[in-house]
């Protein structure tokens, strides 16, 4: 078994902070790429009718079945290695999550309160931005903390498909049999999609008032996703 | 880089992509397989406890932070390379939902049924072979379910700790040699297919292991991406 403190060296060794912010920059550009197009996609296929529901099953299809190593490697292997490739990798692999909650969400919304809004005169945009889409934000979160976990997780494959980030010390750990280089990888892969989860329920809680804290925690628990 | 499908690669490797596919049923298979066998008896200890669902769903939420790759990587130290680390991986993920599912189910079977039970005159292990199980089936089913289509996908990752089947096309055919796209190909659709293939045949196993339950069914987990 190897030491933290060889674990430490074999991190700085390896050009760990490098790396991390590889890692960390691809993970971002990731995220916010997939809950802008997921959000605008979920939006359009929840109100889209027949289509939009045919949208909603084939991403939840797609999404439950294409590995996303495999995923990953194809796009890169159709495109080029580098930063950006990998970036809309990731980003198409984030997609379906944020979609899917965003579009169960405002279908899923209270049809009680969403009659009230259009009784009160608003119009269809106005339900959708004061009613709907608030009533969503739970599942919509739930979808982003899972696209974010995600993301941050195969970021790591990235680095076997020459996109730089922590990867790239994981598989040289596994190729060279060295433990604390492997080690060098993982834990901080580990730590950062920790740290994504966090970041993401942080956000959640500072959007949701205080009050409704606790029944959309429930509702959270039942939706949580992969 | 972006050339098309090789057909002459694919005629001249089918061996190796039978022996791939071969290998990732068996990963599915006992990954999964280990997982039921170690989720079940956890589900019906757990079944009871005050705080038995917060326990099954915040050690799902734990496994699935743990990045694929981080987990096979922290199990080579202790179990090397191989099937057995890549299998354990498997498990460890499949335990999550299955795990999850099982302790809603157990935990939604409604109490006056199980009063009419004990009133009945059974004793608690009668309850739970004959009423609280049976009525879990759709909700075990669908845990099953979840975890087997995942766990086809995680299992390319496999191939990164020796482990076989359908990653090694990927990684060993395709990545390492200059991205190579016919085996990289190859191996995703033959992962679909399986993913779909096992995802149809275990929806008929739940039709047929309940057919009282086709309308009302406790399936937490429909909705998952």
């Amino acid at each position: 078994m190897s030491l933290p403190s060889d674990t430490w060296t074999a991190f700085t060794e390896n050009e760990g902070w490098e790396r991390l912010t590889q890692h960390v920059e691809l993970s971002v550009v990731a995220i916010a790429l997939a809950t802008t197009i997921g959000v605008a996609l979920g939006i359009a296929c929840a109100k889209g009718g027949p289509i939009g529901s045919f949208g909603i099953a084939a991403t939840g299809l797609i999404g439950r079945t294409v590995p996303t190593f495999a995923a990953m490697a194809l796009v890169i292997a159709f495109t080029s290695i580098g930063f950006w490739p990998a970036a809309i990798g990731l980003t198409a692999l984030g997609i379906p999550s944020v979609l899917l909650n965003v579009a169960t969400g405002i279908r899923g919304a209270e049809p009680g309160a969403v009659e009230a809004a259009r009784g009160m005169g608003l119009t269809p945009t106005q339900v959708l931005t004061r009613v709907e889409l608030p009533l969503a934000l739970p599942l919509a979160f739930t979808g982003l903390r899972t696209a974010a976990v995600m993301i941050v997780a195969t970021a790591a494959l990235a680095g076997a498909v020459g996109a730089g980030g922590l990867g790239v010390t994981i598989i040289a750990g596994l190729s060279n049999n060295q433990t604390d280089v492997l080690l060098a990888g993982a834990i901080p892969v580990t730590l950062l999609a920790v740290v994504a989860e966090v970041l993401v329920l942080t956000a959640q809680s500072l959007t949701t008032p205080k009050r409704l804290r606790r029944a959309r925690r429930q509702a959270q628990l039942l939706g949580r996703g992969q | 880089m972006a050339e098309g499908i090789d057909w002459d690669w694919i005629g001249r490797h089918t061996d190796d992509i039978a022996t791939a596919t071969i290998d990732h049923l068996q990963l599915v298979g006992a990954g999964v397989g280990l997982a039921v066998a170690v989720a079940l008896p956890t589900a019906v200890a757990l079944r009871n406890h005050p705080i038995g669902a917060t326990i099954a769903s915040s050690t799902a939420t734990v496994l699935y932070t743990i990045p694929s790759l981080a987990l096979f990587a922290f199990l080579i130290p202790v179990f090397g390379i191989g099937k057995t680390p890549a299998i354990l991986g498997l498990a460890i993920y499949a335990v999550g939902v299955l795990l999850r599912n099982t302790v809603t189910g157990l935990r939604g079977v409604p109490a006056p049924v199980l009063e009419a039970a004990r009133g009945m005159g059974l004793n608690r292990r009668q309850v739970l072979l004959k009423v609280e199980l049976p009525l879990a089936v759709p909700a075990i089913l669908t845990g099953i379910r979840l975890a087997t289509i995942e766990t086809v996908a995680i299992a390319t990752i496999a191939a990164f700790v020796a482990g076989g089947g359908l990653g090694e096309l990927i990684l060993n055919n395709g990545i390492e040699r200059n991205l190579f796209v016919t085996p990289i190909v190859a191996g995703t659709v033959i992962a679909v297919c399986m993913a779909l293939t096992l995802d149809l045949a275990l929806v008929g196993v739940q039709r047929i292991a309940t057919p009282w339950s086709r309308r009302i069914a406790i399936r937490p987990d429909e909705a998952r991406p």
